[in-house]
Protein backbone atom coordinates (compact mmCIF):
# COMPACT_ATOMS: atom_id res chain seq x y z
CA UNK A 1 0.00 0.00 0.00
CA UNK A 2 1.32 3.46 -0.71
CA UNK A 3 2.46 5.24 2.41
CA UNK A 4 0.70 8.24 3.85
CA UNK A 5 -2.71 7.62 2.34
CA UNK A 6 -4.52 6.86 5.58
CA UNK A 7 -7.78 8.70 5.34
CA UNK A 8 -8.71 10.01 8.75
CA UNK A 9 -12.42 10.06 8.33
CA UNK A 10 -14.90 10.06 11.14
CA UNK A 11 -17.68 7.61 12.00
CA UNK A 12 -18.42 7.12 8.32
CA UNK A 13 -14.93 5.79 7.65
CA UNK A 14 -14.99 3.38 10.58
CA UNK A 15 -18.42 2.06 9.65
CA UNK A 16 -17.05 1.43 6.15
CA UNK A 17 -14.00 -0.39 7.57
CA UNK A 18 -16.22 -2.51 9.82
CA UNK A 19 -18.60 -3.25 6.94
CA UNK A 20 -15.68 -4.43 4.79
CA UNK A 21 -14.06 -6.55 7.52
CA UNK A 22 -17.33 -8.23 8.52
CA UNK A 23 -18.26 -8.90 4.87
CA UNK A 24 -14.94 -10.65 4.20
CA UNK A 25 -15.19 -12.67 7.43
CA UNK A 26 -18.71 -13.86 6.61
CA UNK A 27 -17.62 -14.90 3.12
CA UNK A 28 -14.80 -17.06 4.48
CA UNK A 29 -17.16 -18.60 7.05
CA UNK A 30 -19.69 -19.38 4.32
CA UNK A 31 -17.05 -21.17 2.24
CA UNK A 32 -16.17 -23.48 5.17
CA UNK A 33 -19.84 -23.82 6.13
CA UNK A 34 -20.86 -25.19 2.72
CA UNK A 35 -17.97 -27.66 2.95
CA UNK A 36 -19.03 -28.91 6.39
CA UNK A 37 -22.67 -29.16 5.33
CA UNK A 38 -21.57 -31.22 2.30
CA UNK A 39 -20.61 -33.98 4.76
CA UNK A 40 -24.29 -34.96 4.88
CA UNK A 41 -23.52 -36.57 1.51
CA UNK A 42 -20.67 -38.59 3.03
CA UNK A 43 -22.33 -40.18 6.04
CA UNK A 44 -24.48 -39.21 9.03
CA UNK A 45 -21.54 -40.02 11.32
CA UNK A 46 -19.11 -37.78 9.45
CA UNK A 47 -21.61 -34.90 9.61
CA UNK A 48 -22.46 -35.39 13.28
CA UNK A 49 -18.76 -35.58 14.19
CA UNK A 50 -18.00 -32.21 12.63
CA UNK A 51 -21.16 -30.59 13.97
CA UNK A 52 -20.10 -31.74 17.44
CA UNK A 53 -17.28 -29.20 17.29
CA UNK A 54 -19.89 -26.48 16.70
CA UNK A 55 -21.27 -27.31 20.15
CA UNK A 56 -18.05 -26.82 22.13
CA UNK A 57 -17.67 -23.71 24.34
CA UNK A 58 -14.80 -22.26 22.26
CA UNK A 59 -16.68 -22.53 18.99
CA UNK A 60 -19.76 -21.13 20.73
CA UNK A 61 -17.75 -17.95 21.27
CA UNK A 62 -16.83 -17.91 17.58
CA UNK A 63 -20.52 -18.30 16.75
CA UNK A 64 -21.30 -15.31 18.95
CA UNK A 65 -18.66 -13.40 16.99
CA UNK A 66 -20.23 -14.52 13.71
CA UNK A 67 -23.63 -13.33 14.90
CA UNK A 68 -22.03 -10.00 15.82
CA UNK A 69 -20.47 -9.68 12.36
CA UNK A 70 -23.67 -10.60 10.50
CA UNK A 71 -25.91 -8.34 12.56
CA UNK A 72 -23.60 -5.36 12.07
CA UNK A 73 -23.14 -6.02 8.35
CA UNK A 74 -26.88 -6.50 7.85
CA UNK A 75 -27.96 -3.40 9.82
CA UNK A 76 -25.23 -1.18 8.38
CA UNK A 77 -25.96 -2.57 4.91
CA UNK A 78 -29.54 -1.36 5.27
CA UNK A 79 -28.14 2.02 6.31
CA UNK A 80 -25.93 2.16 3.19
CA UNK A 81 -28.98 1.33 1.08
CA UNK A 82 -30.96 4.09 2.80
CA UNK A 83 -28.16 6.60 2.20
CA UNK A 84 -28.15 5.66 -1.50
CA UNK A 85 -31.87 5.51 -2.21
CA UNK A 86 -33.66 7.64 0.39
CA UNK A 87 -33.61 11.33 -0.52
CA UNK A 88 -32.91 12.33 3.09
CA UNK A 89 -30.49 9.42 3.64
CA UNK A 90 -27.21 11.35 3.36
CA UNK A 91 -28.47 14.01 5.77
CA UNK A 92 -29.35 11.44 8.43
CA UNK A 93 -26.45 9.04 7.84
CA UNK A 94 -24.90 9.76 11.23
CA UNK A 95 -28.14 9.35 13.16
CA UNK A 96 -28.75 6.12 11.25
CA UNK A 97 -25.29 4.85 12.20
CA UNK A 98 -25.97 5.38 15.89
CA UNK A 99 -29.36 3.71 15.45
CA UNK A 100 -27.54 0.76 13.87
CA UNK A 101 -25.11 0.61 16.80
CA UNK A 102 -27.97 0.85 19.30
CA UNK A 103 -30.06 -1.90 17.71
CA UNK A 104 -26.91 -4.03 17.36
CA UNK A 105 -26.10 -3.70 21.10
CA UNK A 106 -29.66 -4.66 22.06
CA UNK A 107 -29.72 -7.68 19.71
CA UNK A 108 -26.25 -8.81 20.88
CA UNK A 109 -27.41 -8.63 24.49
CA UNK A 110 -30.44 -10.71 23.53
CA UNK A 111 -28.22 -13.28 21.77
CA UNK A 112 -26.00 -13.95 24.82
CA UNK A 113 -28.20 -16.57 26.43
CA UNK A 114 -29.40 -18.41 23.28
CA UNK A 115 -25.92 -18.61 21.71
CA UNK A 116 -23.68 -18.94 24.78
CA UNK A 117 -26.06 -20.48 27.33
CA UNK A 118 -25.23 -24.09 26.52
CA UNK A 119 -21.49 -23.33 26.68
CA UNK A 120 -21.87 -21.73 30.11
CA UNK A 121 -23.89 -24.71 31.28
CA UNK A 122 -21.13 -27.03 30.14
CA UNK A 123 -18.33 -24.99 31.71
CA UNK A 124 -19.98 -24.11 35.02
CA UNK A 125 -22.44 -26.97 35.32
CA UNK A 126 -26.21 -26.70 35.03
CA UNK B 1 -14.89 41.34 -25.58
CA UNK B 2 -13.50 43.25 -28.51
CA UNK B 3 -15.52 44.42 -31.41
CA UNK B 4 -13.50 42.33 -33.80
CA UNK B 5 -15.94 40.60 -36.15
CA UNK B 6 -13.45 39.05 -38.55
CA UNK B 7 -13.59 35.28 -38.88
CA UNK B 8 -9.95 34.82 -38.00
CA UNK B 9 -8.94 34.87 -34.37
CA UNK B 10 -5.55 36.21 -35.35
CA UNK B 11 -5.49 39.96 -35.86
CA UNK B 12 -3.98 41.66 -38.83
CA UNK B 13 -1.09 42.99 -36.77
CA UNK B 14 0.16 39.47 -36.04
CA UNK B 15 0.09 38.50 -39.65
CA UNK B 16 -1.73 35.88 -41.66
CA UNK B 17 -2.88 32.51 -40.30
CA UNK B 18 -0.47 29.61 -40.74
CA UNK B 19 -3.27 27.57 -42.26
CA UNK B 20 -5.67 28.02 -45.13
CA UNK B 21 -7.90 25.88 -47.33
CA UNK B 22 -5.01 24.22 -49.10
CA UNK B 23 -2.98 23.76 -45.94
CA UNK B 24 -5.48 22.93 -43.20
CA UNK B 25 -4.59 22.84 -39.51
CA UNK B 26 -3.88 19.38 -38.15
CA UNK B 27 -6.92 17.74 -36.62
CA UNK B 28 -6.64 17.35 -32.85
CA UNK B 29 -8.72 14.56 -31.41
CA UNK B 30 -10.94 15.30 -28.44
CA UNK B 31 -9.66 13.68 -25.24
CA UNK B 32 -11.12 10.20 -24.52
CA UNK B 33 -12.70 10.04 -27.93
CA UNK B 34 -13.40 6.52 -29.16
CA UNK B 35 -10.81 5.62 -31.79
CA UNK B 36 -9.88 2.52 -33.72
CA UNK B 37 -7.75 1.58 -30.72
CA UNK B 38 -10.66 1.67 -28.27
CA UNK B 39 -12.01 -1.83 -27.63
CA UNK B 40 -15.31 -2.33 -29.45
CA UNK B 41 -17.14 -3.05 -26.25
CA UNK B 42 -16.13 -1.33 -23.04
CA UNK B 43 -17.48 -2.60 -19.75
CA UNK B 44 -20.94 -1.34 -20.43
CA UNK B 45 -23.19 -1.17 -17.43
CA UNK B 46 -21.67 -4.11 -15.58
CA UNK B 47 -20.42 -2.07 -12.62
CA UNK B 48 -23.78 -0.40 -12.26
CA UNK B 49 -25.58 -3.74 -12.37
CA UNK B 50 -23.15 -5.07 -9.74
CA UNK B 51 -23.79 -2.04 -7.54
CA UNK B 52 -27.55 -2.56 -7.79
CA UNK B 53 -27.22 -6.30 -7.20
CA UNK B 54 -25.33 -5.68 -3.92
CA UNK B 55 -28.25 -3.63 -2.65
CA UNK B 56 -31.11 -5.84 -3.86
CA UNK B 57 -29.45 -9.08 -2.72
CA UNK B 58 -28.59 -7.42 0.61
CA UNK B 59 -32.25 -6.70 1.33
CA UNK B 60 -33.26 -10.31 0.58
CA UNK B 61 -30.30 -11.69 2.55
CA UNK B 62 -31.37 -9.85 5.70
CA UNK B 63 -34.47 -12.06 5.83
CA UNK B 64 -32.78 -15.28 4.66
CA UNK B 65 -29.62 -15.14 6.80
CA UNK B 66 -31.11 -13.73 10.00
CA UNK B 67 -33.96 -16.24 9.68
CA UNK B 68 -31.39 -19.01 9.23
CA UNK B 69 -29.40 -17.92 12.30
CA UNK B 70 -32.58 -17.72 14.36
CA UNK B 71 -33.49 -21.29 13.39
CA UNK B 72 -29.99 -22.74 13.79
CA UNK B 73 -28.72 -20.90 16.87
CA UNK B 74 -31.69 -19.61 18.86
CA UNK B 75 -34.93 -21.53 18.46
CA UNK B 76 -35.57 -25.03 19.75
CA UNK B 77 -32.39 -25.57 21.78
CA UNK B 78 -29.93 -23.62 19.65
CA UNK B 79 -26.96 -25.49 18.14
CA UNK B 80 -27.46 -28.46 20.46
CA UNK B 81 -30.24 -29.92 18.28
CA UNK B 82 -28.26 -29.86 15.01
CA UNK B 83 -27.34 -33.20 13.51
CA UNK B 84 -27.97 -35.38 10.48
CA UNK B 85 -31.52 -36.12 11.58
CA UNK B 86 -32.29 -32.43 12.00
CA UNK B 87 -31.03 -31.62 8.48
CA UNK B 88 -33.02 -34.56 7.08
CA UNK B 89 -36.14 -33.16 8.69
CA UNK B 90 -35.57 -29.68 7.27
CA UNK B 91 -34.68 -30.70 3.73
CA UNK B 92 -37.78 -32.92 3.60
CA UNK B 93 -39.59 -29.65 2.96
CA UNK B 94 -39.26 -27.97 -0.45
CA UNK B 95 -39.77 -24.63 1.30
CA UNK B 96 -36.52 -24.90 3.25
CA UNK B 97 -34.73 -26.39 0.25
CA UNK B 98 -35.62 -23.32 -1.79
CA UNK B 99 -34.73 -21.07 1.17
CA UNK B 100 -31.27 -22.61 1.50
CA UNK B 101 -30.70 -22.65 -2.27
CA UNK B 102 -31.58 -18.97 -2.60
CA UNK B 103 -29.46 -18.10 0.43
CA UNK B 104 -26.52 -20.07 -1.00
CA UNK B 105 -26.62 -18.37 -4.40
CA UNK B 106 -27.32 -14.84 -3.20
CA UNK B 107 -24.80 -14.89 -0.34
CA UNK B 108 -22.05 -16.41 -2.48
CA UNK B 109 -22.57 -14.00 -5.39
CA UNK B 110 -22.94 -11.00 -3.04
CA UNK B 111 -19.83 -11.99 -1.08
CA UNK B 112 -17.81 -12.79 -4.21
CA UNK B 113 -18.68 -9.46 -5.80
CA UNK B 114 -17.78 -7.72 -2.54
CA UNK B 115 -14.42 -9.50 -2.46
CA UNK B 116 -13.82 -8.51 -6.08
CA UNK B 117 -14.12 -4.88 -4.98
CA UNK B 118 -11.73 -5.48 -2.09
CA UNK B 119 -9.16 -7.11 -4.41
CA UNK B 120 -9.45 -4.24 -6.89
CA UNK B 121 -8.84 -1.82 -4.03
CA UNK B 122 -5.78 -3.39 -2.45
CA UNK B 123 -3.96 -5.49 -5.07
CA UNK B 124 -1.97 -2.94 -7.02
CA UNK B 125 -0.14 -5.13 -9.52
CA UNK B 126 -2.24 -6.26 -12.47
CA UNK B 127 -0.86 -9.77 -12.17
CA UNK B 128 -1.71 -10.06 -8.48
CA UNK B 129 -5.24 -8.90 -9.21
CA UNK B 130 -5.57 -11.45 -11.99
CA UNK B 131 -4.49 -14.36 -9.79
CA UNK B 132 -6.49 -13.35 -6.75
CA UNK B 133 -9.63 -12.93 -8.83
CA UNK B 134 -8.99 -16.22 -10.60
CA UNK B 135 -8.78 -17.92 -7.20
CA UNK B 136 -11.89 -16.10 -5.99
CA UNK B 137 -13.99 -17.05 -9.02
CA UNK B 138 -12.83 -20.68 -8.88
CA UNK B 139 -13.70 -20.97 -5.19
CA UNK B 140 -17.05 -19.26 -5.76
CA UNK B 141 -18.14 -21.48 -8.65
CA UNK B 142 -16.98 -24.58 -6.77
CA UNK B 143 -18.87 -23.65 -3.59
CA UNK B 144 -22.09 -22.74 -5.40
CA UNK B 145 -22.06 -25.98 -7.41
CA UNK B 146 -21.21 -28.14 -4.39
CA UNK B 147 -23.89 -26.54 -2.20
CA UNK B 148 -26.50 -26.85 -4.96
CA UNK B 149 -25.60 -30.49 -5.56
CA UNK B 150 -25.85 -31.26 -1.84
CA UNK B 151 -29.34 -29.78 -1.58
CA UNK B 152 -30.63 -31.59 -4.69
CA UNK B 153 -29.04 -34.98 -4.01
CA UNK B 154 -29.60 -35.14 -0.26
CA UNK B 155 -30.53 -38.69 0.75
CA UNK B 156 -32.02 -39.19 4.25
CA UNK B 157 -31.51 -42.97 3.91
CA UNK B 158 -27.85 -42.74 2.97
CA UNK B 159 -27.07 -45.42 5.55
C1 LIG C 1 -23.07 -20.73 13.34
C2 LIG C 1 -24.15 -20.43 12.70
C3 LIG C 1 -24.79 -21.37 11.69
C4 LIG C 1 -25.24 -22.65 11.90
C5 LIG C 1 -25.22 -23.45 13.19
C6 LIG C 1 -25.77 -23.12 10.64
C7 LIG C 1 -26.33 -24.38 10.42
C8 LIG C 1 -26.72 -24.88 9.21
C9 LIG C 1 -27.32 -26.18 8.99
C10 LIG C 1 -27.65 -27.19 10.10
C11 LIG C 1 -27.54 -26.32 7.66
C12 LIG C 1 -28.16 -27.54 6.98
C13 LIG C 1 -29.44 -27.24 6.27
C14 LIG C 1 -30.50 -26.58 7.12
O1 LIG C 1 -30.76 -27.01 8.26
O2 LIG C 1 -31.05 -25.57 6.65
C15 LIG C 1 -27.09 -25.12 7.02
C16 LIG C 1 -27.11 -24.87 5.67
C17 LIG C 1 -26.75 -23.68 5.08
N1 LIG C 1 -26.34 -22.52 5.72
FE1 LIG C 1 -26.00 -22.33 7.69
N2 LIG C 1 -25.63 -22.13 9.70
C18 LIG C 1 -25.04 -21.05 10.30
C19 LIG C 1 -24.72 -19.84 9.72
C20 LIG C 1 -24.90 -19.55 8.39
C21 LIG C 1 -24.61 -18.27 7.78
C22 LIG C 1 -24.08 -17.05 8.52
C23 LIG C 1 -24.91 -18.37 6.45
C24 LIG C 1 -24.86 -17.34 5.34
C25 LIG C 1 -23.97 -16.44 5.22
C26 LIG C 1 -25.37 -19.73 6.23
C27 LIG C 1 -25.73 -20.25 5.01
C28 LIG C 1 -26.10 -21.55 4.78
C29 LIG C 1 -26.34 -22.11 3.45
C30 LIG C 1 -26.16 -21.36 2.12
C31 LIG C 1 -26.73 -23.45 3.64
C32 LIG C 1 -27.04 -24.47 2.53
C33 LIG C 1 -25.78 -25.26 2.31
C34 LIG C 1 -25.80 -26.19 1.11
O3 LIG C 1 -26.41 -25.83 0.08
O4 LIG C 1 -25.18 -27.26 1.18
N3 LIG C 1 -25.34 -20.41 7.43
N4 LIG C 1 -26.60 -24.25 7.98
C1 LIG D 1 -27.43 -9.81 5.81
C2 LIG D 1 -27.74 -9.02 4.81
C3 LIG D 1 -26.71 -8.21 4.03
C4 LIG D 1 -26.85 -6.91 3.68
C5 LIG D 1 -28.06 -5.99 3.97
C6 LIG D 1 -25.67 -6.53 2.96
C7 LIG D 1 -25.47 -5.29 2.37
C8 LIG D 1 -24.35 -4.92 1.70
C9 LIG D 1 -24.20 -3.71 0.92
C10 LIG D 1 -25.30 -2.65 0.70
C11 LIG D 1 -22.95 -3.69 0.42
C12 LIG D 1 -22.34 -2.63 -0.49
C13 LIG D 1 -21.54 -1.65 0.30
C14 LIG D 1 -20.97 -0.56 -0.58
O1 LIG D 1 -21.14 -0.60 -1.82
O2 LIG D 1 -20.33 0.32 -0.01
C15 LIG D 1 -22.27 -4.88 0.91
C16 LIG D 1 -20.95 -5.19 0.66
C17 LIG D 1 -20.37 -6.41 0.97
N1 LIG D 1 -21.00 -7.51 1.53
FE1 LIG D 1 -22.87 -7.53 2.22
N2 LIG D 1 -24.81 -7.60 2.90
C18 LIG D 1 -25.42 -8.67 3.54
C19 LIG D 1 -24.88 -9.94 3.67
C20 LIG D 1 -23.61 -10.34 3.27
C21 LIG D 1 -23.08 -11.69 3.33
C22 LIG D 1 -23.87 -12.92 3.81
C23 LIG D 1 -21.79 -11.64 2.89
C24 LIG D 1 -20.78 -12.77 2.74
C25 LIG D 1 -21.04 -13.89 2.13
C26 LIG D 1 -21.49 -10.25 2.56
C27 LIG D 1 -20.29 -9.79 2.08
C28 LIG D 1 -20.05 -8.52 1.63
C29 LIG D 1 -18.77 -8.04 1.15
C30 LIG D 1 -17.47 -8.84 1.10
C31 LIG D 1 -18.97 -6.71 0.74
C32 LIG D 1 -17.91 -5.75 0.15
C33 LIG D 1 -17.47 -4.76 1.18
C34 LIG D 1 -16.70 -3.59 0.63
O3 LIG D 1 -16.60 -3.44 -0.61
O4 LIG D 1 -16.20 -2.82 1.44
N3 LIG D 1 -22.63 -9.50 2.79
N4 LIG D 1 -23.15 -5.63 1.68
Amino acid sequence: MPAGTLYRGREGMWSWVAHRVTGVLIFFFLFVHVLDTALVRVSPEAYDDVVATYKTPIVACLEYGLVAAILFHALNGLRVIAVDFWSKGPRYQKQMLWTVVGVWVVLMAGAVYPVLGHAAAELFGK
Amino acid sequence: MSADTSSSAIGEVQGASLYDVDNPAPYIEAPRKRTSKTPRSTRGNFEMAAWLFMRLSGIVLVVLVIGHLLIQLVLDGGVSKIGFAFVAGRWASPFWQVWDLLMLWLAMLHGANGLRTVINDYAERANTRLWLKGLLYTATVFTILLGTLVIFTFDPNIR
